[in-house]
């Protein structure tokens, strides 16, 4: 019923069942869009924020799903201005899972913010003060630039393509990404680095501060370095999970190795700076501000030592070690679960650096502040998965996001 | 925020935090601006009319 939108030359699963996978992942969706509109309606008091916890969990799957979305910023950093011209056939892949990710970054901060409708007092009354007022500027402009990105594979449509002004637009555009894939470069390094350093510079929580260059806290470059390495490994990832629902091969091996490589040696040189920086924070600058390093994992139910190991040793050091070998990159299993555990650690480093940060008491008279969210908020965390796996879905259905699909998976003409 | 409104101070901050915001939109804009004047101008000249589909 809908071949005539479908790319020629691939073959896709039935209609029914493309609408009933869509179905049942839309139910979810329904769900996260009534506690949306719950908090929308009622406030921000439908969620387990209180004093202690002014970022909860939003602001965690806010910057776990922005360092993620890395793969997009850096991939077309790659390609376009470094001349990785191989990664053209997962390019698009990364720039809708960036634009996925994007969108659901946005999405989760006017949730945030409670009332979205004041959402533009960030660029006319900006306080230029703040590292998030960087952080807001960069990451809508960068949102323009991946929709930009986005719009000439929506025009690649087969439908779509047959009007002449839409297959004029999207060829020009190709002509000139490279300009909107610069800039989405440079906006990428400035947020993503901001967001870590928003954290870096709170003086008064000293699990989180660290010194720095100039006005920059060392998870400033942290924060970038960490999602142009980690970002990669979940565009792999998220290929190699579509391959599987599909059944089908989507991307050639020398494609996915040499991006794994170039994964695999920033996420190694990413976890010996991680590894310094912590040192240094555990033994100058914690206990200059009157802390050893196991206050911060002593004395509460859940965070002990242990986070720490995960996330730099389980989701660090290990994937890295995978990726740089080259035996770790020809091995499936061995690549996937390194993705898989880069993915854990970045967002268990996220997850600290928003959360146990605001855990830690900072007072003599203080303990340990715990939090879980509410229901409303977990569901309008999941809310940006399901609306990610609906557009990957119709995405590949509808688009040539894959230009090597026809080549690993020829169809018999009957 | 522009320099006209009230707020607006002539400081390192506001030059900065505006100056890279325009920066970027400009280029955006600039960029879209001539991506969709060029594809009017190739539909005018009767470009992609009749395209193959399976070529881009």
């Amino acid at each position: 019923m809908d071949s005539a939108l479908i790319p020629k030359g691939v073959k896709r699963a039935p209609l029914w069942q493309f609408t009933l996978f869509i179905g049942i992942v839309g139910i979810v969706l329904l769900w996260g869009v009534y506690a949306m509109v719950l908090c929308w309606l009622k406030g921000l008091n439908q969620t387990n924020m209180n004093d202690a916890y002014g970022f909860a969990l939003w602001i965690w799957a806010d910057l776990a799903v922005i360092a993620l979305g890395g793969g997009a910023f850096f991939s077309g950093f790659l390609k376009y201005i470094i001349g990785k011209d191989e990664l053209k056939n997962i390019i698009n892949y990364a720039v809708l899972i960036g634009f996925i990710c994007y969108s659901s970054a946005l999405l989760i901060l006017a949730i945030d913010i409670g009332q979205p409708l004041r959402g533009w007092f960030i660029f006319w009354h900006a306080n230029v003060h703040s590292m998030l007022t960087e952080v807001a500027f960069c990451l809508s402009c960068y949102f323009a630039v991946l929709t930009i990105e986005y719009i000439p594979l929506i025009l690649e449509n087969r439908q779509i393509d047959k009007v002449p002004f839409f297959h004029n637009l999207g060829h020009n555009m190709h002509h000139v990404m490279a300009v909107f894939a610069a800039t989405g470069a440079f906006l990428s390094f400035f947020h993503q680095g901001s967001l870590g350093g928003v954290t870096g510079v709170l003086f008064g929580r000293p699990f989180g501060f660290r010194e720095g260059v100039l006005i920059w806290p060392t998870t400033f470059f942290l924060f970038t370095w960490s999602a142009a390495a980690v970002g990669p490994c979940f565009t792999l990832l998220v290929t190699k999970i579509t391959e599987k629902v599909t059944g089908k091969k989507l991307v050639k091996d020398n494609v996915v190795e040499l991006l794994a490589k170039i994964s695999g040696w920033m996420l190694a040189t990413y976890i010996i700076a991680k590894i310094i920086d912590t040192w240094y924070w555990a033994a100058v600058t914690a206990p200059e501000s009157g802390f050893s390093m196991m206050d911060f994992y002593t004395n509460n139910p859940v965070y002990g030592i242990w986070i720490l190991v995960l996330e730099i040793v389980i989701g660090g050091v290990v994937p890295a070690l995978i990726l740089i070998t080259d035996a770790g990159r020809k091995n499936k299993t061995a690549l996937i679960t390194a993705t898989v555990l880069a993915v854990i650690g970045i967002c268990v480093n996220r997850w600290v650096m928003v959360l146990q940060v605001l855990a830690v008491p900072v007072l003599p008279f203080e303990s340990w502040f715990m939090y879980f969210p509410s229901w409303q908020e977990i569901a309008t965390t999941i809310l940006p998965v399901a609306y990610g796996i609906i557009l990957i879905g119709l995405s590949h259905r509808y688009l040539p996001i894959f230009p090597q699909e026809r080549e690993l998976n020829p169809i018999e003409e009957s | 925020m522009f320099p006209f409104s009230f707020e607006w101070i002539w400081d390192m901050s506001h030059m900065v935090f505006h100056g890279g915001l325009w920066y970027a939109l400009t280029i955006i804009g600039l960029g879209m601006t001539f991506c969709i004047i060029k594809s009017v101008v190739d539909t005018m000249q009767g470009k992609g009319a009749h395209h193959d589909e399976e070529h881009h």
